[in-house]
């Protein structure tokens, strides 16, 4: 059908002059656009207080769905582990030996740990959190990695905060409203996290790809110590986040480091931790990192 | 006996009698389901990559192509703000590439004004997939691998277009439904 010819207006002299000014107000608009779309490239946290608003409002709405999430996700393991019990089972009867194993060793370890503590003078000193919050949601269609958290000020949730899962580390927060807040997710183009390996002293930067993995990019250059499989945590340098969160385990090697594969899968979390930041002083710094990443 | 005309009585739009168009949902429906649609990032979904059609975006191009006209051309301003206020895009993004869209389809529609559904979809095709490469080099995703993470989202986007013009259609028999007037 032929659409009503709506840049027709005829002799009406109100209709011709209404035309008029939708076309001037709408190459107004795309001006308007350009113009803080230019203002946000350079300053990035121009809009920071009006999006903070605005997720604010729509944040409870969002957060009632955010339980459905997580038992639809339950109904998809239960139909898949139907199907895969009877070889499900035996893998996990032997990972299970295998565990037991590791655990009597990590409690060695643990004791010895504590010794030499002990002989050092270092006190054990427990991380509170801030605040338990939900994740609400993440962007879906743009390629930068946002989450929205169900905590903000009013729960003492602060921009640079580390967000963790019992899974390992999520993201930080980025910008609080006094409800609600905007996490950097680990995957995000701009999130760059220093981490080490586990196990030998091989230190990296983990930076987000956009599509669900990291890339390990190696401090020292050199032959490429990685091997597949090896787990990264956060070294606390930067302090920022405090050394151990689990980050990361390499899936695929490269030339100057590795591609790396979230431990946190965020769409799996439903509650997350938010630590204060490790190391205060370094709060200056994360703001000033916060200004160049927030975009 | 009386012979009715069977449409005398009710339409696609219900019954006739004592009843009459809402003019608030006539107004509200369209700009309340695109804005709905932004507002995507903060359904219980979270994914590690873009892979979802841009919600907001779709339902803005369906209503403009099943509806000419109904949205007015300046309606990039205020829709592209919400977008942008949820999609985690640059903050006026949407509002530049929404305003030029409509700009544009208001030409191609002076130009080819008989539309079919393969040349709707072709025409959706090609405004979606510009758009979708826009806002990821706004973003600053890199041109190398931009192709690689975009695949998947490109092609839902492309081959879903359909179902929105139905969804949008839908929509739009719900707008002009007649409700019952009292007195």
């Amino acid at each position: 059908m032929a659409p009503p010819s709506s840049r027709h207006s005829g002799f009406s002299r109100k209709a011709q002059f209404s035309l008029f000014t939708g076309y001037v107000l709408a190459g107004a608009g795309a001006l308007a656009g350009a113009v803080l779309l230019a203002v946000s490239l350079f300053n990035p946290g121009a809009f920071s207080g009006l999006r903070a608003v605005a997720s604010d409002l729509a944040a409870p709405a969002g957060e009632l769905g955010a339980e459905a999430r997580t038992d639809t996700q339950g109904l998809f393991g239960t139909l898949a582990g139907f199907f895969l019990s009877g070889s499900k089972n035996a893998a996990l009867k032997e990972e299970n030996e295998i565990a037991r194993i590791r655990l009597a060793e990590a409690d060695a370890v643990r004791e010895e740990n504590k010794r030499l503590k002990a002989l050092l003078g270092l006190r054990e000193e427990d991380v509170k959190p801030v605040a338990m919050a939900r994740l609400i949601g993440s962007t879906s269609s743009s390629t930068r990695r946002f989450a929205y958290l169900s905590a903000g000020t009013k729960d003492g949730v602060e921009p640079g905060m580390p967000v963790r899962s019992p899974r390992g580390l999520v993201g930080r927060v980025l910008e609080a409203g006094s409800h609600s807040s905007r996490v950097l997710l680990l995957t995000d183009s701009e999130s760059l996290v220093p981490v080490r390996r586990t196990k030998g002293d091989v230190v990296a930067f983990a930076e987000g790809r956009a599509d669900g993995t990291l890339r390990l990019r190696l401090v020292n250059l050199g032959i490429n110590p990685i091997r597949v499989g090896d787990v990264f945590v956060t070294s606390g340098a930067g302090g920022l986040y405090r050394p151990g969160i689990a980050v990361a385990v390499a899936t695929k090697l490269n030339r100057d480091g590795a591609i790396a594969r979230v431990l946190s899968d965020p769409a799996a979390t439903d509650f997350v931790a938010v630590d204060p930041i490790w190391q205060p002083e370094a709060q200056a710094v994360a703001s000033a990192q916060q200004r160049r990443a927030l975009r | 006996m009386v012979e009715y005309r069977s449409t005398a009585r009710r339409d696609r739009y219900g019954s006739q009698i004592n009843r009459a168009h809402s003019p608030l949902i006539a107004l509200v429906v369209p700009w309340a389901s695109i804005v709905l649609g932004s507002l995507m990032p903060l359904f219980p979904l979270i994914s590690s990559m873009p892979l979802l059609p841009p919600m907001g975006f779709m339902l803005f191009i369906a209503w403009r192509l099943v509806r000419p006209g109904l949205l007015p051309v300046w309606a990039g301003l205020p829709l592209g703000l919400v977008d942008d206020l949820f999609s985690g895009q640059p903050l006026g993004s949407a509002i530049l590439l929404w305003s030029l869209i409509l700009l544009a389809l208001d030409q191609f529609e002076a130009r080819f004004p008989w539309g079919g559904f393969a040349q709707e979809w072709l025409l959706a095709t090609v405004v979606t997939v510009a758009y979708i490469l826009a806002s990821a080099f706004i973003a600053g995703t890199g041109v190398r691998d931009m192709l690689s993470l975009l695949a998947p989202q490109l092609l839902l986007s492309v081959l879903l277009f359909p179902i929105f013009g139905r969804m949008v259609a839908f929509l739009d028999r719900f707008r002009l439904r007649r409700f019952r007037t009292v007195g």
